[in-house]
């Protein structure tokens, strides 16, 4: 049985059905995205999966144990940084280890986190609060705290999606060596609404399909060599296909919701422009 | 020129109210005028800190025994309004027991606590404290309460996902996320106070600037009336002030 094991996860807030019959497994170590329009219930699966939210049926297993809360060895990146803005960029980081190893001394816990913001080169700016950085180092400080309790598994929720072109690819390029460097196996699921981003980070990719209840398509691999750069990716054959894939996947899916159901216009026009948005 | 102005026009204000005050005091004989009120109470404040009897005394050692009253019977207020206000936020349940009992007991006015609370006390001076705490602590409660919900949902995912024990989140997200809404509750708290320490020292007859303002009412003096309607609102704006810049520091985070 794969590591992460989600089987027949259904989700509503009333009267909204979210998420339909969703499957899912993920490989210790293994980095998979789940790619979708906004709006289509990723962030929901991706509670779901954490522990956040609980589900309405279905299963999900890590390590094959239910997962009921966030467990003790997972990490989780919000979309919007979601610092706490009284306290600085080390006392954050901080809060997290002090929680995550209640034992050790304060002045260890102070060291460690200093350390977990170095290596997102923010070694510099450790005394300043959430407000006076910028959206990318936020989003670095955000990483340095689900870094710095050396997690088993990692949860990211459009870690870059509010992000300028420029600072997102160094971001990216920071999570990638994170993720390679740590001395154990980072297991890793990712919500992007970014083709791309998927196809540089993950070694598979699921395709979310519908919406109002979304389900997930099959999952698509990602035969790539790392490292990987964006640049790299741009020109390569395989990135080109498996992008086409993707794409096609989701396409092809709102076309046949639009078959039948006419009603579903908006949607329709918000994935397709996804879809152009991030075709070469 | 333009900042000129701007500081001119305050005291432009003033100086036509001082200007309604005159023309009404010619209509009533009663009501001293302006000039005539500064002559007679003079004394009160340029020897601020004398003491010539019970009531008689300058007019900062009369507006102190008002403050301390206050300050006891305020934080008596906010030390049972912002538990009460945290329990509230974080308690659909509590609050659904107690909101309508809070309603009704909100709008009720500070001369009509003071009776019970004499009831209750038998003295004046306990009676004043219960009223002015039973009367300021509403808007503690409220502000608390709406600060607790609106602690974003982020927060208490943060909370969740660092596993965060009940007294970490306590004090490292739901206290610093509802500070602020605590101080704009004990900003208008504080008001209430001192609107109510007015009224229970007319009726109890405590010297204080209430005490002092029914006093001389019965004896007749009415310039000392206006020295004391004017020294509450001088005080009770310095108070608001000086809560607003503690409120605008907090907000600033």
């Amino acid at each position: 049985m794969a590591y992460i094991d989600v089987s027949g996860v259904s989700k509503s807030f009333p009267p909204r059905h979210v998420l339909r019959n969703v499957s899912l497994s993920v490989e210790r170590g293994g980095f998979v995205s789940i790619v979708g329009a906004m709006g289509s219930g990723k962030t929901t699966l991706l509670g779901i999966l954490a522990g956040l939210v609980p589900a309405d049926s279905g299963a999900v297993l890590v390590g094959g144990e239910p997962v009921r809360e966030v467990r003790h060895d997972t990490a989780f990146v919000f979309q919007n940084y979601s610092l706490l803005p009284w306290f600085s960029a080390l006392e954050n980081v901080r809060l997290a280890i002090a929680a995550a190893l209640p034992d050790t001394a304060r002045p260890a816990q102070v060291d460690m986190a200093r350390l977990a913001l170095e290596q997102v080169g923010l070694g510099n700016a450790v005394d300043r609060r959430p407000g006076q950085l910028s959206g990318g180092m936020r989003q670095r400080v955000a990483i340095a705290r689900a870094f710095a309790t050396k997690p088993q598994i990692l949860f990211l929720d459009e870690p870059f999606g509010a992000l300028d072109a420029l600072t997102r690819e160094t971001l990216q390029q920071d999570l990638m060596r994170l993720c390679s460097a740590a001395d154990r196996p980072v297991t890793t699921v990712m919500v992007t609404n970014s083709v791309d981003e998927a196809i540089l980070l993950s070694d598979q990719i699921v395709p979310m399909l519908g919406g109002a209840p979304a389900t997930l398509g099959r999952p698509i691999e990602v035969p790539l060599p790392r490292p990987r750069s964006t640049t790299q990716l741009a020109y390569d054959e395989n990135a080109a296909q498996v992008r086409a894939h993707v794409i096609a996947t989701l396409t092809e899916a709102i076309g046949g919701r639009t078959r039948r159901a006419p009603g579903t216009r908006v949607e329709t026009r918000g994935a397709i422009a996804l879809a152009a948005e991030k075709s070469p | 020129m333009k900042r000129v102005l701007q500081l001119m026009l305050p005291a432009v204000g003033v100086g036509l109210a001082l200007l309604a005050w005159w023309a009404a005091s010619v209509k009533v004989p009663d009501l001293p005028s302006p000039l005539r009120t500064w002559e007679e109470s003079k004394v009160y404040v340029l020897e601020p800190l004398a003491k010539r009897g019970e009531t008689d005394q300058g007019i900062v050692l009369l507006a102190y025994y008002s403050l301390v009253r206050v300050a006891q019977g305020f934080l008596l207020g906010i030390a049972i309004g912002t538990p009460v206000g945290f329990l509230f936020g974080v308690s659909p349940l509590v609050t659904r027991m107690f909101d309508p009992l809070m309603q009704v007991m909100r709008p009720i006015s500070p001369l009509a606590w003071l009776p019970l609370g004499l009831i209750l006390f038998q003295k004046s001076e306990p009676a004043a404290l219960f009223a002015i705490a039973v009367c300021s602590m509403w808007p503690t409660i409220i502000n608390t309460m709406v600060g607790v919900r609106a602690i974003p949902q982020d927060y208490w995912n943060v909370a969740k996902v660092l596993r965060l024990s009940p007294t970490t989140t306590f004090l490292k997200i739901i206290l610093p996320a509802t500070l602020p809404y605590m101080f704009t509750g004990y900003r208008l708290s504080l008001g209430i106070a001192w609107l109510v320490i007015v009224a229970s020292e007319m009726l109890t007859g405590t010297p204080g600037v209430g005490g002092f303002l029914w006093q001389e009412y019965n004896s007749l003096i009415y310039a000392h009336i206006l020295l004391a309607i004017i020294t509450i609102g001088v005080i009770g704006f310095v108070l608001d002030r000086l809560m607003g810049l503690a409120e605008a520091r907090l907000r600033a985070v």
